[in-house]
């Protein structure tokens, strides 16, 4: 039990945590994106897949992992194109728009990847990122090499993470969008495109959460499964949610599913008498139970759900 | 965007209401060819073996049947939630609960009276599935927590107790692999027709179309939970405890998926293995929406469904497209259908620019 | 006021169709620069959308648009800004949530490059507020403010776009009087400073006070164009409705009788979990109308949502016909026979997307007569609907037709024909006639009138002057969750309910 104070463990589960936490800040800051202008975008998961088959796909032909990268973001970009479609411009249901496009999504991704790859009893694999340690800031006693030993994409979402309420909370656009969000009349009426902005955001979201599918085959692991996004981009919608629709509190909730996901791999590995199954299920009962304590005062943007139309008359 | 704006249209005749989903599917059917030709099969001969994998012989036709069963049920375990706009997601873990109860009983009631195996582990089934279900409902009606995430995490949840169990107290004794023991021989479903799968489930499910359908249209409760769907506030305005319809609603939406699972377990597998659902419970989803959310329509798009799972099977032996043209063309399904049913609403405008 | 020929604003043969109604038909408007315009109607008149289109809001199916002597195109309410139109309606377009100064400056460029320049706004926004007269704390949130604060705020984003011609749909119809004074104030102002002013309303003495010509349409149609000094109120009503109104109403006196509703010592918070009801006390009684007058905001969405069962208060009890209520439960208060209009009907009261049937069976669906086993008796449902429509007129194409399709007057009908159907013994109506035409407002005020008769006692709650003093027996005045002032009928002036809503207490 000692073990688990050891300076080593405490070091390791740092790094896992935000090695793991990575692909769900992705998801939710391009979930919160979509969300904070109106748009509940529930083919995250979907996204996400496609995104990772792609950087995986494009990475195995083209042998460089950045253009995979950029693929998997262009793809997630035309997903959410497609969102904005039948959310935006058809005005059809969110929920049912969204889950559509994960399941479309879903069988698109298995289908493109079994015609590129074929049924091999081995599945091939790329070489995925290797991490970086940077310079300094890896010295730092017990946090450092933990915290700064970490694949590029991973400094890229923390980067992310205050550009994305600089965005929302201190520039015009940022403004015209949580309008946008919150009532899409007042927007309308001052001259914000309520409909381009909605699709830009669903876009740009977009292209977060393919970058955040891609982080699963291009550095947590080298190869493509049909599970690899395992329910992620669900749990990026829970930490919407749990983070108050701000960029910040929902990276800290991606912070702890992360946590609890590095954890449970590292007790497996002390045999704890526990089936391996029963840690799994940890992560996604937690985030219920950080649903149940947050539900009460949400801030959901007023505006989340409802299709703007400009010319439906009242009764 | 570009100059059309959607305009409010007067409303169809009643045959709008058949033809419409009849031309998605056709127009799903064309649009399929996409990625037909993309794989690079002979879009004749695919076609051809799509259709007659699933409808052109006798254990084919009958295979459909067999296909379309837990379709069928999880279609209307979702239909029959969202009417109620209870979203639930989380088809998949309630059959799995469903089929974990037929497990647990069906491995461990040899000793009862065989008559009476099926009954209970039939019963279990549903019970299992509709508790999985209210889980969620309470959360949603008591805490505010919002019933598309809560399902959806409590699926990976189930899959994780599934998989303990799988590899504990369930497991086959001499196996390591993730897979109980099989069933006693009084817990399989009879199959009803000779040199076929045909089983007890698939009339079960088709008495379930009938009795889904008659609490919708005849009982107060299928009109209660219809006001809910339409207007929780005005629901509740008008005397209708929203919560308890929520949780009635949730308990037969989760235990119509729960019968389900004990159908492929019971009927198919006869033993519990992680994979038992290749995702039957979002298939629902799709289904469901396709359908309309109608116990009618759902039973046609399960057929559906089923005629492209089945087929897929035999056209990509055949034609080397692979099976996952299947999933593809539900969700080009799905889209199309939407389309088309906004357009029964809507037409465009075309609007003079600047 | 100005006598240009060359009007500013100019549109000429507006048609809009909305699927089988003609909003405009054909309309000429005309706006001259420097005057205050009034565009005078009754509900559903088509003032609003005739000003939508000017607006961009809405695109005309025929006709032009002329604004400062140019020929435009509106496709977006963009555009009309880009021109200096500018438009409040009646539902502030507000974000609650956000601060006065991010309300006025979204969608605008103010400030370098990407970044929000609060400074330099908050700088332009004094100056316009110095210039004006109106005078609001840019850094307060939506919520806090008053409603005249709100319509400030409104105002201040429109001169921020440098807007000179104002559309101003009902602006008065959430302001105290004090408060539209000031209003009108603001308008002197504005005129003076260059701008010309569209007032939509349907309130005749405050349009012969403001304007200095008036546009009277009804049914889409423009019928008549008068300056103001040349015209009076009766000539205006006659225009409006197109027909002589009726004087009054046939009121026969009764005398009231026992208590049939006691509301005791009742406490409550609003959403914002401030104090919205201060120890009320109130008695309505058989055979009565207790008309609560007072502007939206004082506490009558909490009280009426507590009686309704949608709320619950923080102390105090209410009592039909000495049967206590049971907070937070709409079945108590179906089972007590009260009869319950809503202030929103479509929102809380209706079920839109269902067939007016299932709507007039919502409360009484489980009851005996209806139901047996869990199964619904559908013959005697068919049988009590039709009869239902027929009582009430209620045009609509059968019981099958979906209740989104009904007109405004038609559906309050619905609502009307389930809640009065079962004989109740106390009626709550929160703003009954709200947005609904002359037509339909009698035909509500007739059968109020006729539940008195049978023996009822109504609570009702109203912005609407008139309708109160045509209606009451007695009147109370609800001001910030306290009543001020309670007189029999024929004891009240108008001076005095204004003075009581006004929160003047003697």
């Amino acid at each position: 039990m000692s073990e688990l104070f050891d300076i080593a463990f405490i070091s390791g589960l740092i790094g896992a945590t935000m090695r793991m936490a990575t692909p769900i800040i992705f998801a939710t800051l391009g979930e919160i994106l979509a969300e904070r202008s109106g748009v509940l975008n529930l083919g995250i998961e979907g996204i996400m897949l496609m995104g990772a088959m792609t950087g995986f796909l494009v990475t195995f032909s083209s042998g460089s992992i950045w253009t995979g990268v950029l693929a998997a973001a262009l793809v997630g970009m035309l997903l959410g194109l497609l969102m904005a479609f039948l959310a935006v411009d058809l005005g059809l249901s969110q929920h049912v728009s969204g889950l559509g496009i994960t399941l479309f999504s879903t069988g698109l991704a298995m289908f493109i990847y079994r015609l590129y790859v074929g049924s091999p009893t081995v599945p091939p694999t790329i070489a995925p990122f290797k991490q970086i340690t940077l310079p300094v800031l890896s010295k730092i006693p017990l946090i450092g090499p933990g915290l700064f030993t970490q694949y590029s994409l991973t400094y890229v979402a923390w980067l992310l993470i205050p550009l994305m309420s600089i965005l929302l909370y201190k520039t015009k656009l940022g403004l015209k969008i949580r309008t946008v969000g919150e009532n899409p009349v007042v927007a309308d009426t001052v001259g914000v495109n309520v409909a381009l902005t909605r699709t830009l955001c669903l876009v740009f979201g977009g292209a977060l959460m393919g970058i955040g599918g891609a982080f699963l085959t291009l550095a947590h692991q080298n190869m493509f499964l049909i599970d690899v996004i395992g329910g992620r981009g669900w749990v990026a919608i829970a930490m919407v949610i749990f983070g108050n629709w701000d960029p910040l509190k929902g990276a800290l909730g991606a912070l702890i599913f992360g946590f609890l996901d590095g954890l449970q791999l590292r007790l497996q590995g002390f045999g704890i008498a526990i089936s391996f199954h029963l840690f799994l299920m940890i992560p996604y009962l937690l985030t219920i139970v950080a649903l149940i304590s947050v539900s009460r005062k949400a801030a959901v943007p007023a505006g989340l759900l409802k299709p703007y139309r400009r010319e439906e008359k009242g009764g | 965007m570009i100059g059309f704006r959607l305009t409010k249209r007067k409303p169809l005749p009643g045959w709008a209401r058949i033809v419409i989903p009849i031309a998605a599917i056709v127009a799903t059917l064309i649009l399929s060819a996409i990625p037909i030709l993309i794989a690079g099969g002979n879009l004749w001969k695919s076609y051809y073996y799509l259709f007659h994998g699933a409808l052109g012989t006798r254990y084919n036709l009958l295979e459909t049947f067999v296909k379309a069963s837990p379709l069928l049920m999880t279609g209307l375990a979702v239909a029959f939630a969202f009417r109620a706009k209870f979203w639930n997601i989380g088809a998949e873990g309630q059959l799995l609960a469903g089929a974990l109860t037929a497990t647990a009983l069906g491995v461990s009631l040899g000793g009862i009276p065989p008559m009476l195996v099926l009954p209970i582990i039939i019963v279990a089934g549903f019970l299992a599935g509709g508790l999985w279900a209210a889980i969620p409902a309470l959360l949603k009606t008591k805490l505010k927590v919002d019933d598309v995430v809560s399902t959806l995490l409590l699926n990976y949840v189930m899959i994780h107790i599934m998989g303990a169990l799988l590899f504990g107290p369930l497991q086959q004794p001499d196996s390591s692999w993730p897979r109980s023991s099989a069933i006693v021989e009084a817990a399989n479903y009879p199959i009803l027709l000779a040199r076929s799968r045909f089983h007890l489930g698939i009339p079960l499910a088709f008495l379930a179309v009938l009795i889904i359908w008659f609490i919708n249209k005849k009982t107060t409760f299928g009109y209660q939970s219809r006001a809910v769907g339409v207007n929780a506030r005005a629901a509740n305005f008008g005397g209708i405890n929203t919560t308890k319809v929520i949780l009635w609603t949730a308990l037969i939406s989760g235990g119509l998926a729960g019968l389900a699972g004990v159908g492929e377990l019971c009927a198919i597998q006869r033993r519990l293995i992680m994979d038992i659902s290749p995702g039957y419970g979002y298939s629902g989803i799709v289904i469901a929406m396709l359908g309309n959310l109608h116990p009618l329509g759902v039973l046609f798009s399960s057929l559906f469904f089923s005629v492209v799972i089945v087929g897929a099977q035999t056209m990509s032996r055949m034609t080397g497209v692979p099976t996952y043209i299947a999933e593809v063309i539900q969700g080009m399904a799905l889209m199309v259908m939407l389309i088309f049913l906004l357009f029964t609403e809507y037409k465009l405008k075309r609007v003079r620019k600047k | 006021m100005s006598n240009n020929n060359q009007p500013v604003v100019r549109m000429s043969g507006i048609t809009k169709r909305f699927l089988d109604i003609t909003a405009g038909d054909n309309i000429d408007f005309s706006l001259f620069a420097g005057e205050i315009c009034a565009l005078l109607g009754e509900n559903g008149a088509g003032k609003t959308t005739l000003m939508n289109i000017l607006f961009g809001y809405y695109t005309c199916d025929e006709g032009q648009i002329f604004i400062k002597g140019k020929k435009v195109n509106l496709s977006a309410p963009k555009d009309a800004i880009a021109r200096g139109v500018g438009m409040i309606r009646q539902h502030f377009a507000l974000v609650s949530s956000q601060t006065v100064l991010e309300n006025i400056i979204v969608g605008t460029g103010s400030g370098n490059g990407i970044f929000l320049d609060l400074k330099s706004a908050r700088r332009d926004i004094v100056s316009l507020q110095e210039r004006f007269g109106l005078q609001v704390d840019p850094d307060a949130k939506i919520w806090t403010l008053s409603v005249g604060e709100q319509q400030k705020v409104e105002i201040l984003k429109a001169l921020y776009r440098e807007v000179d011609i104002l559309i101003m749909d009902e602006p008065t119809a959430v302001l105290a009087p004090a408060e539209t004074d000031e209003l009108f104030k603001t308008l002197k102002i504005l005129v003076k400073e260059g701008c010309s002013v569209v007032f939509i309303s349907h309130k005749l003495n405050e349009v012969m006070d403001i304007s200095d010509r008036i546009v009277v349409l009804r049914a889409g149609r423009v019928v008549a164009e008068k300056k103001t000094a040349e015209t009076d109120a009766r000539e205006l009503a006659n225009f409006m409705v197109g027909r002589e109104l009726l004087d009054n109403f046939e009121k026969k006196h009764i005398t009231a009788g026992r208590a049939v509703l006691t509301i005791e010592n009742l406490s409550a918070l609003n959403d914002k979990n401030l104090t919205a009801l201060h120890d009320l006390n109130l008695v309505v009684r058989r055979n009565e109308i207790l008309g609560m007058a007072g502007i939206s905001g004082n506490g009558q969405r909490e009280l009426a949502e507590i009686l309704f069962g949608l709320r619950e208060p923080t102390g105090g009890m209410v009592k039909i016909n000495d049967a206590p209520l049971k907070f937070g439960s709409p079945t108590s208060a179906i089972s007590l026979k009260m009869g319950r209009i809503p202030e929103d009907r479509m929102d809380t009261g209706l079920l839109m997307d269902l067939t007016v049937e299932e709507n007039l069976i919502l409360e009484n669906h489980s009851t005996a007569g209806f139901h047996r086993y869990g199964l619904m008796n559908s013959k005697k449902i068919h049988r009590f609907s039709d009869e239902l429509i027929a009582a009430y007129a209620i045009k609509t194409a059968n019981r099958d037709a979906v209740t989104q399709s009904l007109s405004g007057g038609n559906l309050q009908k619905v609502m009307l024909a389930r809640e009065l159907a079962g004989r109740p013994a106390l009626v709550v109506a929160a703003q009954p006639t709200r947005g609904l035409d002359v037509g339909a407002m009698e035909y509500i005020h007739q059968r109020i009138l006729q539940e008195r008769e049978n023996g009822a006692g109504i609570l009702l709650i109203s912005e609407d002057l008139d309708e109160i003093f045509n209606l009451s027996d007695r009147i109370v005045v609800l001001y910030e969750g306290r009543i001020m002032g309670d007189v029999r009928c024929e004891d009240a002036s108008r001076e005095q309910v204004g003075l009581w809503m006004s929160g003047v207490q003697h």
